[in-house]
């Protein structure tokens, strides 16, 4: 086949073979060139992913009462961005506002790299979690801003949580702007490693994990953490329970 | 030691070799987070003052990593080459890089000298260079190597398919991998990053790929990118492995935090020569690096980024490897903030590479929260081929389904093509030609799925 010989009008060879994978495949050229149709379509993606980025947290939009609302120390989006270490510490006057309490379990909330997936996917997320763990003491829940997976480490402490489950925004893709993680840690506190976590990744409605599959993995990494004593890379047999590796 | 400049009226000083190379470097956030920055652009310039004063033995009497403690250090101290340093041993950093860039010295002087270079020498001149100087230098340099196709020669451009698939799904895989095909992409390799570091799975990934490269006699080699120790297990296996893949840093540390000594490297070269499945050449190995990746493992040593990422190449260099590349805007913008910063440290990157003598390509790449687009892309990919980087990657339409970045497309590759007159690998290209992809001009047909029909059947059944 060559130029001589094209494809019927009409006819689009690659129908079929798009099926196969969600990849930007077949997109047909004009000289060296993406057609215009589906460069627009890529910087609409990207557009839709940067602003997923930039947004900002509304407690108030999550229709949860009795939140408490908590800062890390990097002060704005920009700052957030490049100083990975400031969204792992709590903002000095924040601290005072977690009392200890006797809690098997802490939720937060945390923006991450997309607040939009906070947004859209933690309140139902949240009460599919709640609804599987029946007879477990639960700790008001914390929304926190510029926050990293480590600060949920803090906050747990200053709780005095046995364990911290941090609900954050992924870093967006082009395909899906609006992913949630669940990043489990028994025994909180400052400095724990990302191998003494278990993350539960790709919570969205495209494809993903529903908020049911989540809480159901959840509820089982924490019944088999309390049995092995903690979590991190000892309780990865579960395929679903092993860190990303990016 | 203490590193001093005097301007204008005003004294700086810089306590030690490490601190200055830091202060000297552009701007980039990595070494912002480090502590490592100089203070302002003034400081940073009286640090280039400074740098342009030190001797190069400076830099081989005081190793930035302790020798004791670090194997890297002692791979660049121990494979030293003094008699291929004499042309330079008398030279200050600043006098280095203004013969650099003379019309006496050619490719083949510097191939000669890279024996006698460090790491750090070279991130040291990198830092009085301008971005054009950077790219006039670099293309200087020829780093020539083969395995069934043969990289990096002069004039020409590679390029690596990748075709990844968010769940390593072997027709969603296979279709991505066609669609490169037909635009000409892949004589670098083809290369997947897998989802799941399953055996099985990536044995399943690797047999698809040889099956169609042997079904279409393709001059091409591939890849599955997981761990060097995953692979070597899939060798024994029986697996049909062209390349081993590791991820490699530039200090004892940071490669521990990969799960790699240099000692699991050299097990791996050896296993993959012993298969000899290299028609045209013999360079078996594939390493990714990037700025950032040291620090991010705690494992710098404050040292700034620039010169680890030098240091991961005199690993790189010592194991004679097919390709080598930059992931340098996949890190996040915590170590390279912004476009001009992810372009800066790609042609950094590359200059480093190619002065020790490592075969180097690049991913030009970004991730969605880094302030950069594809035009900033398009300026990278177009100063890289200019700089005669070996090879580029790409993925279908820039977006990697599985990764969540956006790397070059497809279509980029033929631009680069078009612009600047590089064809793919000579064996690649006669491929092409007896495929009937080619027109008579060189450039790629629009051809439809089924010009490869058998890569995948009709109704998207793999034939394979």
């Amino acid at each position: 086949m060559n130029d001589q010989t094209p494809e019927p009008r009409g006819v689009d060879p690659w129908a079929d073979l798009r099926d196969l994978t969600i990849a930007r495949v077949g997109l047909g050229r004009c000289g060296d060139a993406i057609p215009a149709r589906d460069v627009l379509a890529f910087q609409l993606a990207h557009a839709q992913a940067r602003n997923a980025v930039g947004a900002t947290l509304d407690a108030a939009t999550l229709g949860l009462d009795d939140v408490i609302e908590v800062h890390s120390r990097a002060t704005d989006r920009a700052t957030f961005l490049q100083r990975p270490d400031l969204g792992r510490q709590l903002a000095e006057e924040d601290a005072s506002r977690l009392p200890p309490g006797a809690y098997d379990v802490v939720f937060v909330l945390a923006d991450g790299l997309s607040a939009t997936a906070v947004t859209r996917q933690a309140p139902g997320v949240l009460a599919a979690c709640l609804k599987a763990l029946p007879g477990w003491s639960v700790a008001p829940i914390i929304v926190a801003h510029q926050a990293r997976v480590a600060l949920g480490d803090e906050i747990g402490e200053r709780l005095a949580a046995r364990f911290v489950v941090m609900m954050i925004g992924e870093r967006p893709g082009l395909s899906v702007a609006d992913s949630l993680s669940l990043y489990v840690t028994a025994n909180p506190r400052p400095g724990r490693a990302d191998s003494e976590r278990n993350c539960i990744s790709n919570i969205h409605p495209r494809g993903g994990l529903s908020p049911e599959s989540a809480a159901e993995k959840l509820a089982w990494l924490l019944r088999e953490a309390l049995r092995i004593g903690g979590t991190g890379v000892n309780l990865k047999d579960d395929p679903s329970a092993a860190l990303p590796s990016a | 030691m203490t590193y001093r400049a005097a301007l204008d009226g005003t004294s700086y000083a810089f306590t030690d070799l490490k601190r200055l190379l830091a202060r000297a470097s552009p701007m980039r956030s990595g070494d912002q987070l480090a502590g490592l920055s100089a203070a302002d652009d003034v400081e940073r310039v009286a640090a280039r003052y400074a740098l342009a004063d030190v001797p190069l033995t400076d830099f081989l009497e005081n190793p930035l990593v302790p020798y004791e403690t670090d194997d890297v250090t002692r791979l660049i101290v121990d494979t030293h080459d003094r008699a291929a340093f004499t042309p330079v041993a008398h030279m200050t950093v600043g006098a280095f890089r203004d013969w650099l860039l003379g019309y006496d010295v050619g490719g083949p002087t510097i191939a000669a000298l890279a024996p006698g270079l460090t790491p750090e020498m070279v991130a040291a001149v990198s830092k009085l260079m301008r971005n054009q100087d950077l790219i006039t230098v670099a293309r200087k340099v020829e780093v020539k190597t083969a395995f069934r196709n043969t990289q990096g020669l002069r004039g020409r451009l590679g390029s690596r398919l990748q075709p990844n698939h968010p769940t390593d799904d072997v027709r969603g895989i296979a279709v991505s991998m066609l669609d490169g095909l037909l635009m000409g992409v892949g004589d670098a390799v083809i290369g997947v990053n897998p989802a799941s570091d399953s055996l099985p799975d990536i044995k399943v990934l690797l047999d698809m790929i040889d099956g169609v490269r042997e079904r279409y006699d393709m001059p091409i080699q591939s890849c599955v990118l997981t761990h060097v120790t995953n692979t070597i297990r899939l060798m024994e296996r029986g697996a049909p492995v062209d390349l081993i893949f590791q991820s490699i840093a530039g200090s004892q540390a940071a490669n521990t935090g990969f799960g790699v000594t240099l000692d699991i490297l050299r097990e791996a070269d050896d296993a993959a020569r012993s298969l000899a499945r290299g028609t045209v050449g013999d360079n078996a190995l594939y390493f990714e690096t990037g700025q950032g990746a040291a620090l991010s493992a705690n494992a710098h040593h404050g040292v700034d980024q620039q010169t680890m990422e030098a240091r991961a190449y005199a690993v790189a260099r010592a194991f004679r490897p097919l390709l080598v590349n930059t992931v340098v805007g996949f890190i996040g913008p915590e170590y390279l903030y912004d476009g001009k910063q992810v372009i800066r440290a790609g042609l950094e990157d590359h200059f480093c590479a190619k002065l020790l003598g490592v075969p180097m390509g690049c991913d030009v790449c970004y991730t969605n929260h880094t302030m950069a687009d594809q035009d900033d892309m398009d300026d990278l990919m177009m100063l890289l081929t200019v700089a005669g980087v070996n090879f580029l990657i790409a993925v279908p339409g820039s977006d990697d389904v599985m990764l969540g970045y956006q790397s070059l497309s497809y279509h980029d590759i033929l631009t680069l093509r078009s612009t600047f007159d590089r064809p793919p690998a000579p064996e690649f290209e006669a491929w092409l030609r007896r495929q009937d992809m080619l027109t008579a001009e060189g450039r790629m047909r629009v051809s439809a799925p089924q010009q490869l029909g058998r890569v995948i059947g009709p109704t998207g059944g793999l034939v394979a």
